[in-house]
């Protein structure tokens, strides 16, 4: 593909993999093409050095130590609040709640503005494409409330029934819940559209993002969404780290989560009086070093920018569509119209699992398996699917050697 | 399948074969080959119950008792797997119950599969010696309270 430089000369691949060193490593003595990105990004020097400074220069207990070490430490602390809040466009920096990943700030909500609002006969829906950890939260919420949890179905391209969707809502409906872009098949949703509807008849919509915010742009007050979850480590940050962001006024209305440290006011044994947001829904001492280094993560992105990330990510994308066709029995799940940098595919009478093996043996890292998705595997009526994903480093080269890599495995395997 | 082998002398001779290839590709290769010549399962015995859990593929295991003997049959949708439990089946296969409850197995470590296949992986091929194993105690135990 010699077109890449003239499509996008805004950026250079080599000198961004500069700064990821763990691409330099060999696997099974070869070079590592890293082709998992979906389940987590590597992790740029920025943010391993932010890990080590505050380790080794800050470190301390943050919000309620008078010292200087403290006051560092609140301070990078609370920068990333700010940085999250410019990232993803929230209109205040209380609407920003640290959480482990999306999938606790998935919780979080079920389990306190979904048993405070969700009741006997109402409605909770999802989709077909949701990950395990955006359903079984809402499955556990409607169990213990004789609520119904409505699905929203996924057609053979990969894409929800939007119409479906449409003729699900009710008065009775409550939240939606709502996959941003899909894991296992790279389907972005049309979460607008869906805000908007819910919104018509007094619903609030939860946003998975676990897997946008890395490729697109992300703008929470114009989607409109009430909730919108993230996890760090999917965008070049550490793990243990997410974001749940809510609307003030939706969050201020909800019951704690957690009780402990930090959420409090003022506690007696006879009542406690809890703090504001968004130290409300962060009990506990947080994970301080993460979070701080979470900024850095968010700053290399911001470097080169979420618009040339996506649209490097959409060449590989659109490259790798076209090269894997060419393999014989090969069959792409998930033809959306609009995908992010995730391809994920079959090939006849060989499972996915084998595939796995035989590319790892050839320093080829993929993702194999359910994906933590098995209601939408049996939609397709697969065990699993092998999948690629793309992150700002990923390469044409990288995309041949998977090419050449299944080609091999194919041989090895017919 | 030679009776007089030990499940010891039968493991030495895979760590033997294993010695000869260059290569994880040549070692796959007939992984492979081995899990394509493993004589097929009944459909009968395709059952829930006899499905290992904590393997990616489907892993059917099913075991045969014979005059104090354990015979063991399997079959999976994945065909390296299958290629392991081929090897396994091997070793631990026409042996009584406290000669497979007693098999140390060291031959998976040496032919180099545990380091080799990523840890969930490796913990499918433990989950196979683990059932091949409670078989052969639910045997044992059979055994030993017909003959009270």
């Amino acid at each position: 593909m010699a077109t890449i430089e003239e499509v996008q000369p805004a950026i250079n691949i080599a000198s961004i993999r500069k700064q990821f060193p763990i691409l330099e490593r060999q696997v099974k003595g070869k070079p590592l093409v890293y082709l998992d990105n979906a389940a987590t990004t590597q992790k740029p020097l920025a943010v391993i050095d932010a890990l080590t400074s505050y380790y080794s220069g800050y470190n301390a207990n943050i919000h309620r130590g008078i010292h200087t070490l403290a006051e560092e430490a609140t301070a990078a602390f609370e920068a990333t609040r700010d940085t999250v809040q410019k990232f993803i466009n929230a209109a205040v920096r209380e609407e920003i709640i640290f959480t482990r990943g999306t999938t606790e700030g998935i919780n979080l909500v079920a389990a306190t503005w979904g048993r405070q609002n969700v009741g006997k006969g109402d409605e909770v829906i999802i989709s077909g494409m949701e990950h395990h950890s955006n359903i079984v939260p809402w499955q556990i919420l409607c169990e213990e409330k004789g609520a119904i949890l409505k699905v929203i179905p996924v057609n053979e391209a990969g894409e929800l029934q939007m119409d479906v969707f449409h003729s699900l809502l009710n008065s009775k409906t409550k939240i939606v819940a709502i996959v941003h872009a899909s894991n296992a098949l790279g389907t972005i949703n049309p979460v607008k559209e869906i805000v908007a509807a819910a919104h018509k008849v007094d619903a609030v919509v939860l946003v998975d993002g676990a897997q946008s915010t890395v490729h697109m742009d992300i703008d929470v007050q114009d989607m409109d969404c009430d909730f919108f979850a993230l996890s760090a480590h999917k965008l070049y940050g550490p793990t243990g780290v997410g974001v749940l962001y809510g609307k003030k006024h939706i969050l201020e209305a909800m019951p704690p989560y957690m009780g402990g440290g930090e959420m409090i006011k003022e506690v007696t044994f006879e009542k406690t009086t809890y703090n504001e947001l968004p130290y409300k829904y962060e009990a506990g001492t947080p994970n301080i070093a993460d979070v701080i280094a979470f900024k850095a993560a968010m700053d290399f992105m911001e470097s080169i920018g979420k618009e040339n990330i996506a649209r490097h990510e959409q060449v590989l994308l659109n490259y790798a569509t076209e090269e894997l066709q060419k393999i014989n029995g090969l069959k792409i799940i998930g033809r959306a119209m609009h995908k992010t940098g995730v391809i994920s595919f079959v090939i006849d009478n060989i499972h996915p699992q084998d595939i796995g093996i035989l590319l790892d043996n050839q320093g080829i890292a993929v993702r194999t398996g359910h994906h933590c998705t098995q209601p939408l595997m049996s939609r397709f009526c697969i065990p699993g699917t092998t999948r690629a994903s793309f992150a700002v480093y990923s390469t044409i080269d990288e995309v041949d050697a998977l090419v050449a890599g299944l080609h091999k495995v194919v041989k090895m395997l017919s | 399948m030679d009776k007089v082998n030990t499940i010891q002398d039968t493991e030495n001779e895979i760590v033997e074969e294993f010695g000869l290839f260059d290569s994880w590709d040549d070692k796959y290769e007939y992984i492979i080959d081995l899990g394509k010549r493993l004589p097929p399962l009944d459909d009968k015995y395709k059952v829930d119950e006899n499905k290992v859990r904590g393997c990616q593929s489907t892993v059917w295991l099913h075991a045969d008792y014979k005059d104090g003997y354990i015979y063991f049959s399997a079959d999976s949708d994945a065909v390296i797997v299958k290629g392991l439990i081929s090897m396994l089946i091997r070793v631990l296969t026409n042996h009584t119950p406290d000669e497979i409850l007693n098999a140390k197995l060291e031959f998976i470590d040496k032919i180099g599969m545990t380091k080799h296949l990523a840890q969930t992986r490796s913990n499918g091929l433990l989950s196979m010696v683990k059932q091949m194993k409670n078989f052969a105690l639910a045997y044992k135990l059979k055994m030993e309270s017909n003959g009270n």
